[in-house]
């Protein structure tokens, strides 16, 4: 029972404790893609998932809606424990979690009308008579404004911008309370990302939903997110306020993925970290701090133990062991 | 001024009068403005319909006549006898629906368990999928005759263990085609999409699989068709298939391996076979029009 008013709601929609995920390699060691992940999401708010190709923002996302199944961990969606619901019972809670896929030219299967891709979720759900379908349906399509008549039409029809709005929209069709949003716009156009980014920005806001934004541009998180959690080889670097990590930083990685923002001022006199290599095989991973093989700051202590993820200002909590770089001004 | 043009722009598109037609409605539309295909149609159907008609009204496909033995078209006959004066047409007519309906069955008959079996195997998960394919595996190895000649050895020649042997014999080739194809399908987003909204294996083949695979059972099917006329030429010509004196295109082209018909005789095997190609040429045209027309990127204006 939820005692608290909506206001005054304390405990997060989502909490995610000790999430893990290890892929099985045939004849080697796992993959070890998500290690001991925690975090939670209040109702209402937009959480930025970032990082580089192949830190695990997709695993956890999908995790989240057990689209894959974690290795470990606990998910607590709205008071249930999503780990211990079994078909049905998950399916009929997925209705509350949505997600938008990256590619919208995959997401939307190239034999359906738009109708019948907006109304699946509906069909298999058995939610409403068919004629209250497809009112849903044309309701998402014009939560998205696009028009009504376009629901009849095959999805090879429309631009990749179009595209990602039929893919909201079906998200939308469920009345989710929570999305996930898997790099809505990094397969789009730059002139398109924009229009995405608002609609989904006014969505959240009208429709009050509760939202994990995942992304590698770093300048539409601070445009869309309220709290930010920075990854790095399946592991948490840095959870922070917004505005707070733009502002400063207390992870060596998040610094230099800030600075790895172009400025639009060439004069600007800026001390920058710029990072080398790539990014460490996570069947490999290095002992310690994982980050240490990248990490200007790193010394010896970085290699023979994992910082703990520590809380450094009210609500900003980084792993690192160098309380000397901590807070260090940009 | 201004409010206006913000409004006209914000404001969905009215609704047209006249509601777009449905994806089978277009679909079949497609098909219809395809000549070839309507061609193969129109004389496809043509034969159907004499094959099915024609005998009511035509002599008797096992009726002797002793005075007219391997006599050439004419009058009285239009595609002269055989060697036992038999009517040649009546024969190819009686034939005919032999032939087609060993054929057509089978196909469908083929199509389905290929269709099915295949679909499953990536849908039901790991240890189904490899199960199905061992079987597949099992299936493709069997050698034809031998199959046959236990098979026939045990019902006896007659059309339904005819329809039975090819059905038999000729799935698993696009069960292993069906698969490959969905195997592909299964890691695709919106696939991923109708599993976490609750889809079961039968929503995901029959909603995602059979139409993602449409143009591959169309060309099968057509190509089966044809495969199946010549199969159960092949088992008559053995006595396995649809066995003497009922008429069947393919026994009527057997007669052909007789040097002295071949030669002196051609009308009693050149009918049979000419309408075996034009079946066959029809169907193809038939099933090329059918893919083009199920591809909804073909619809872009």
């Amino acid at each position: 029972m939820n005692q608290h008013s909506p206001l005054s709601d304390a405990r997060p929609l989502l909490d995610v404790q000790g999430l893990s995920k290890h892929f099985p390699v045939p004849g080697g060691t796992p993959v070890r893609a998500l290690d001991d992940i925690s975090f939670s999401i209040g109702r209402g708010e937009v959480l930025g998932l970032v990082g580089e190709s192949g830190s695990g923002k997709t695993t956890i996302g999908r995790s989240i809606l057990r689209l894959i199944e974690p290795t470990a961990g606990r998910i607590t969606f709205d008071g249930t424990d999503l780990m211990t619901l079994k078909g049905r019972a998950m399916r009929q809670e997925r209705r509350r979690l949505q997600y938008i896929f990256q590619n919208p030219f995959s997401s939307l299967s190239p034999r359906m009308t738009v109708g019948q891709i907006l109304t699946e979720g509906l069909d298999l759900q058995k939610i409403g008579t068919r004629a209250e379908r497809l009112e849903r349906a044309r309701t998402a399509l014009s939560q998205v404004e696009l028009s009504p008549d376009t629901i009849d039409r095959y999805a090879h029809e429309f631009s990749g911008g179009q595209r990602q709005r039929i893919g909201i929209a079906r998200a939308l069709t469920m009345a989710p309370e929570f999305l996930v949003a898997d790099e809505p716009v990094s397969a789009l156009d730059v002139s398109v990302q924009a229009q995405i980014i608002n609609l989904l920005r006014d969505l959240q806001l009208r429709l009050g939903l509760t939202m994990l934004f995942i992304t590698h541009d770093l300048g539409v998180v601070e445009y869309i997110c309220d709290r930010v959690i920075v990854l790095y080889l399946g592991r948490v670097m840095e959870i922070a306020d917004s505005a707070d990590l733009y502002a400063a930083p207390r992870h060596p990685y998040t610094r230099a993925l800030l600075d790895s923002i172009p400025s639009a001022d060439p004069g600007a006199d800026r001390k920058r970290i710029t990072l080398s290599g790539e990014i460490p095989s996570p069947m490999n991973p290095p002992s310690g701090c994982v980050f240490r093989t990248r990490c200007p700051h790193a010394e010896a202590r970085c290699a023979q133990a994992a910082p703990p993820l520590e809380e450094v200002a009210p609500g900003h909590l980084r792993a690192c062991w160098r309380p000397d770089v901590a807070g260090q001004p940009l | 001024m201004t409010d206006l043009n913000v409004e006209t722009a914000i404001a969905p598109a009215p609704r047209r009068k006249v509601a777009r037609r449905g994806p089978i409605v277009r679909a079949l539309g497609r098909f219809g403005a395809n000549r070839y295909a309507m061609t193969g149609l129109a004389v496809f159907g043509l034969t159907l319909a004499a094959v099915v008609l024609m005998p009511f009204v035509w002599k008797d496909p096992n009726g002797i006549d002793l005075l007219a033995i391997n006599k050439p078209p004419g009058a009285g006959h239009p595609l002269g006898t055989d060697g036992i004066g038999r009517d040649v047409l009546a024969r190819l007519l009686a034939g005919g629906r032999v032939s087609l309906l060993v054929a057509g069955v089978s196909t469908l008959l083929s199509t389905a368990l290929g269709f099915f079996i295949g679909a499953l195997a990536p849908f039901g998960g790991r240890f189904a999928d490899a199960a199905i394919m061992r079987v597949v595996d099992l299936a493709m190895t069997l050698p034809p005759v031998i199959l046959l000649l236990v098979l026939a050895s045990i019902t006896g020649p007659g059309i339904v263990p005819t329809i039975a042997v090819i059905s038999l014999l000729s799935w698993p080739l696009l069960s292993r085609m069906v698969r490959s194809r969905l195997l592909e399908l299964r890691e695709r987003d919106f696939i991923i999409f109708a599993r976490g909204a609750g889809a079961g294996p039968w929503h995901l083949v029959m909603r995602h699989g059979l139409p993602n695979t449409i143009d591959i059972l169309v060309v099968y099917a057509t190509l089966q068709v044809a495969n199946a006329i010549l199969l159960e030429a092949g088992l008559s010509f053995l006595g396995l298939g649809v066995p003497p004196p009922a008429a069947s295109w393919g026994n009527m082209l057997n007669a052909a391996r007789s040097t002295v018909v071949l030669q002196s005789y051609p009308w009693q095997w050149m009918f049979a076979g000419g309408a075996i190609v034009l079946t066959v040429v029809c169907i193809n045209l038939i099933g090329d029009g059918l893919r083009d027309a199920f591809d909804p990127r073909a619809d872009l204006e």
